[in-house]
């Protein structure tokens, strides 16, 4: 499968609810259209939570893949403004 | 608007509606909202925009704060009694947020101070308490074309309405003038059930976010009355008249009227 480059990449380990969708939600805001945010958790259920608001607003969830015991990478495609 | 991790705290409940987003609370930030009155409607409406991050809040009484306010005037406290009612309300919303600019006014509005006063500032709020006041700042707002929120209250019953310049109504529409002095209920007949200060006064605040965010319907040309007795919202439709004196297609008010206040109850 072809690599996704992300545009721009954001590091949220430590934080929790709500702040990690917070922090997420204001870099993609800044990005163009189809601009591919990369995102670094730690906060397990952020990477449910987070996807799941992605697409509520609009945006499209292209990965989601745990890196190791404790991490989260997500990628998330800009498609609403 | 890059956000302070403080701000990104604060405003974090905004920050994840759909709706605000940091786009909508960098609009809030940059907002400038004129209050009318420091009293029932103005403590809640500043309040609730103080917490809400609204840039510049610009506050007008000429009143002291006094024992019996304080069963409805949230921005006042014991130790605040005698104190200017602005100043009061200053140092309340100052303390719950400090990234607002609060402009406290202590002076009477008049014919010959509200263009100037409202001039810089994006919307207006009338918490107003007096007829002579609420028609000042209605024609003020059509001739300086300032979106208006406008509340009243008395016993257990609240009204709001929001008047956009060019766009729907004005007050005068609706009451082309204000009622007779004998008509309006006195001090001993005008009391209010405390709360329905912050209904109308939260109501208010509403719009004016609305407003500033774009988002949403606003109560134009239409007046929302809340019972607080059969606890019931009626929304009565307000068409724009034509013949206004204010607003019309020919308006025969074309300067501000100081109507007497010495007529009225203010309290």
């Amino acid at each position: 499968m072809e690599e996704i480059l992300p545009d721009k990449k954001l590091d949220i380990k430590s934080l929790i609810c709500p702040y990690t969708f917070v922090k997420a939600k204001l870099a993609i805001e800044v990005m163009e259209i189809g601009q591919v945010l990369e995102i670094l958790l730690d906060y397990e259920e952020a990477s449910r939570s987070i996807p799941k608001s992605m697409e509520d607003h609009g945006q499209t969830v292209l990965k989601i893949e745990k890196i190791n015991d404790t991490d989260w990478i997500l990628l998330i495609r800009k498609d609403k403004d | 608007m890059d956000f302070t991790e403080e701000q990104m705290m604060r405003y974090s409940r905004h920050i994840i509606l759909p709706e605000v987003g940091g786009k909508g609370q960098a609009k809030i930030a940059k907002a400038k909202v004129f209050i009318v009155g420091a009293g029932g409607l103005g403590c809640p409406v500043g309040y609730y925009l103080t917490a809400a991050g609204v840039g510049t809040i610009g506050i007008i009484d000429n009143d002291t704060v006094e024992l019996s306010n304080l069963q409805r005037q949230i921005a006042h406290n014991v130790n605040t009694i005698g104190m200017a009612k602005v100043e009061s309300a200053k140092k309340t919303f100052g303390a719950l947020n400090p990234d607002v600019n609060i402009v406290a006014i202590q002076d009477r509005i008049s014919k010959d101070n509200i263009m100037d006063l409202i001039k810089d500032y994006d919307i207006v709020v009338d918490g107003s308490d007096n007829f002579p006041t609420r028609y000042l700042i209605n024609d003020a707002c059509v001739m300086a074309g300032k979106p208006l929120v406008s509340g009243a209250i008395l016993r257990f019953e609240g009204q709001v309405t929001t008047m956009m310049p060019k766009d729907g109504p004005c007050y005068r529409c609706l009451f082309e003038e204000p009622p007779p002095a004998g008509l309006v209920p006195s001090c001993q007949e005008a009391g209010v059930l405390g709360v329905i200060t912050g209904i109308v006064g939260g109501l208010q605040a509403t719009e004016v976010l609305k407003l500033i965010l774009g988002k949403g319907d606003l109560l134009k040309g239409e007046l929302l009355i809340y019972d607080a007795l059969k606890t019931t919202f009626r929304k009565v439709k307000v068409p724009k008249n034509p013949a206004c004196p204010v607003c019309g297609e020919n308006p025969t008010i074309t300067e501000l009227i100081d109507y007497s206040s010495g007529d009225y109850c203010t309290t």
